[in-house]
């Protein structure tokens, strides 16, 4: 006996905020191009439910000065451009970056702290050398991030660069930055729902309009708390799209940096041999956790190594494909 | 259609017998309306209850064994969509596939390397499940004897795979009666794939290639002709085809209660792909989303160990996070005179100052103390953390004993501990370190 099974829809009644990141001449800025994100009515790649007009994108990480802590793999994979920011910002622009990440190490090259003058030229010469929309970091601890990102904020006003991080700690100088300057910022919590939600609140309560925040729900690598991450994710994509006007904003994962920074992607040797080869294993842990995150609500990966670009980005191709 | 508890409770037999498990019928009816177990487990229920029950009862997603022995696995039973919810209950198997075709002795050097590979992490040993045989030369004598030479290498269940009914009653006879999965019934062979199967007492998976009101039909006929355990394999073999299939199937089976599909699905990351990292690819989305059995195929420790990790990531139960042993950890190799760091045993905790201090480079003991799992603040407002566990652990895991200093450093959070931890701990040198994982590297390299 014929059967027809009906396909189950969830009636969503929230959208995800579209964000985007750059500015044009026509709109105060010099890049050659703008990206948005967001705008999803439904759970990651779910077309038979929902629209998802804007595909997720892919950041690539640059840093101030050479990444001295970076596992071998990295550095052998980006050869001498890691050296000079503006080659690298290119190198990374030719690989098909959507945006480049621009991550202030906090000392320079000879271990003194980094000053606010240094991070103002940093800057300049990545928006210098690429086009693309500019996300920028500071060290992650909340006093140098207020001196650099603020430095930052003026160096490159109108450019609507995104600006990170933005805490519970120092949210008040990051916004303040923002909104003087025409910038986003990337609000970002513990792995919370209650605490990220908060901190939009904070935000939007300093008049900082929520189409300029992203939120960086703090990633946990692949063996590193990634299940919390991933569920975080869960959780702050149905609640957006239940309604929650305050859970709405796109989310941004580090993917490079945590996946990167762990022994297994570090370690050649000394390990079980269990393990396998060091650069497969390093990029299959970095592959793995951009994966999971992109299926969990990732709206932006920021990504280390070239060949994981490639494969996200094929993978980003094949999830849209409907 | 789903009952309640109560309504279950008035159909059992209120004896409280326990011989159930549970010390109250109530209870027992209990875990029944929340699909935790099988009506089974009541050995006194009447045939008429049993009846009224089986339907509202049984779990929906049918759970199906495979193997035998150490080498059995469970798939299905799963009740929630996302693992916040509750948690994910039984990890997808993974197998490697072979063919039949391959050469002999490469496809014994595979099946020893898969059989044999066992990695650790936080104390689990983590593993495949399965090999997959693939009938690719057509011919059920070489089908036969491919899985008759594989058997005499390894114990673990196979998948057979091969559209010919013939070929896989005869494998079935070489396949040592380990439970192995039969692969597949479709439109075209399904009444001689439901005998096979049954003669063979194995689980047999259904595979439409037409959609779920294709897949729903076949299983119904199978099931009426007495093979219940059934997997499912939708047809989709690209990333946002499979993931809009699995995802639907689910909600079929949980929020429609659509016994039909109601039972685990089969997947093959290697059909999606042209490359082995879109494998990868395909295969943490099946991880992630709904699979119960992974058919890969390629075998690589480099790849094996992180997908083995995220299977244990994502199946770890959320309200019961995983804590780490208390006891001492060691960092680059530590010396007496290395730096002494102490944090309480929450998972995420541990590995994000194991995380840090791994990535420092520089050698440092970590004390991990018995804190009910929770994290520096949370334990410490519940008096988990205090002075007396902290000494506690320093004497029982004989901390001093490594050291040739006396000094021992606080998270910066609980930085208030300083002075009864002097108190506890006559002699030692409290030192505060900082409040976040992040700064342990540069803690680390201005410690004295």
């Amino acid at each position: 006996m014929p059967v027809t099974v009906e396909i189950p829809k969830e009636q969503w009644t929230g959208t995800i905020r579209e964000v985007t990141l750059g500015a044009t001449a026509d709109d105060g800025g010099t890049r050659s191009r703008t990206v948005t994100v967001g705008g999803q009515t439904t759970l990651p790649f779910l077309h038979f439910e929902g629209e998802t007009p804007n595909q997720p994108i892919i950041g690539i990480e640059i840093q101030d000065s050479y990444p001295a802590d970076w596992s071998p793999v990295l550095l052998e994979a980006w050869g001498d451009v890691v050296n000079d920011p503006a080659a690298w910002a290119k190198k990374a622009e030719e690989l098909g970056a959507d945006v480049i990440m621009l991550k202030l190490r906090g000392t320079d090259g000879d271990g003194n702290p980094t000053t606010s003058q240094q991070a103002a030229a940093s800057i300049k010469t990545v928006l210098g050398a690429t086009g693309l929309p500019v996300v920028v970091r500071g060290p992650g601890q909340a006093e140098a991030d207020n001196e650099l990102l603020v430095a930052v904020a003026e160096a490159a006003a109108g450019e609507k660069l995104a600006l990170g991080l933005c805490e519970d700690k120092n949210y008040r100088t990051i916004v303040a930055a923002a909104l003087a300057h025409g910038h986003l910022v990337m609000a970002s919590s513990p792995i919370d729902v209650n605490l990220a939600k908060q901190l939009n609140i904070l935000i939007s309560d300093m008049r900082l309009p929520l189409d300029r925040v992203l939120m960086d729900p703090t990633t946990g690598a692949l063996g590193y708390g990634l299940e919390y991450t991933f569920s975080v994710m869960e959780r702050l994509r149905i609640a957006a799209l239940t309604g929650d006007g305050m859970t709405q904003q796109p989310m941004i994962c580090f993917v490079g940096e945590e996946s990167w920074r762990q022994k297994e992607s570090r370690a050649a040797e000394g390990v079980p041999k269990e393990w396998g080869a060091i650069e497969k294993r390093g990029i299959t842990w970095e592959i793995v956790t951009a994966t999971a995150l992109l299926e969990s609500g990732a709206d932006i990966v920021v990504l280390r190594h070239p060949k994981t670009i490639d494969v996200v980005r094929e993978t980003i191709n094949s999830l849209m494909a409907h | 259609m789903a009952m309640s508890g109560l309504q279950i409770y008035k159909l059992l037999p209120k004896t409280n017998c326990k011989d159930c498990g549970f010390p109250t019928c109530l209870a027992f009816a209990m875990k029944l309306a929340a699909k935790q177990v099988e009506l089974d487990a009541c050995p006194h229920v009447s045939d008429e209850a049993k009846e009224a029950l089986s339907a509202a009862s049984a779990p929906p997603i049918r759970l199906i064994k495979i193997g035998s022995g150490d080498h059995e696995f469970q798939v299905g039973n799963e009740t929630v969509m996302f693992r916040h919810e509750k948690t994910f209950y039984n990890q997808p198997g993974l197998a490697l596939r072979v063919k039949d075709t391959e050469d002999a002795d490469a496809i014994a050097a595979k099946v020893a390397e898969v059989s044999n590979y066992c990695v650790e992490r936080v104390g689990i040993d983590m593993t495949f499940n399965s090999i997959a045989i693939e009938n690719a030369s057509g011919e059920a004598g070489t089908f036969a004897s491919a899985v008759g030479a594989v058997r005499g290498k390894t114990s673990l269940p196979f998948v057979l795979i091969s559209d010919n009914a013939d070929a896989l009653k005869a494998a079935l006879e070489k396949e040592g009666g380990h439970k192995s999965l039969v692969y597949a019934a479709t439109t075209d062979n399904w009444e001689t794939m439901a005998d096979v199967a049954k003669a063979a007492g194995a689980s047999l998976v259904v595979r439409s290639n037409d959609g779920l009101d294709e897949l729903a039909e076949l299983t119904g006929k199978i099931k009426d002709k007495g093979v219940e355990n059934l997997v499912l394999d939708p047809g989709s073999r690209d990333l946002a085809g499979s993931l809009a299939q699995v995802t639907q199937l689910r909600r079929l089976a949980l929020k429609k209660n659509f016994r039909a599909l109601g039972y685990p699905i089969i997947t093959f990351p290697g059909e999606v792909a042209d490359s082995e990292e879109q494998e990868i690819v395909a295969a943490t989305q099946y991880i992630a989303k709904y699979a119960g059995i992974i058919v890969l195929d390629h075998f690589d420790p480099a790849v094996a160990y992180p997908l083995l990790t995220l299977r244990l990531n994502i199946y770890t139960d959320p309200q019961k996070p995983i804590s780490v042993d208390p006891g001492i950890y060691e960092f680059n190799n530590p010396t007496a005179d290395s730096p002494l760091l102490t944090t309480t045993n929450f998972s995420l905790t541990y590995f994000s100052v194991a995380g840090e201090l791994d990535g420092s480079g520089l050698p440092a003991w970590l004390l991990i103390c018995e804190a009910e799992g929770m994290s520096v603040l949370t334990a410490w407002a519940a008096g988990k953390f205090d002075a007396e566990t902290i000494a506690k652990a320093v004497k029982t895991f004989g901390a001093g004993d490594k050291l040739s200093h006396q000094k021992i450093t606080l998270p910066g959070h609980v930085a208030v501990l300083s002075g009864e931890l002097e108190e506890e701990l006559p002699g030692w040198e409290i030192q505060v370190g900082p409040r976040e994982a992040v700064d342990i590297p540069a803690y680390l390299k201005t410690w004295k």
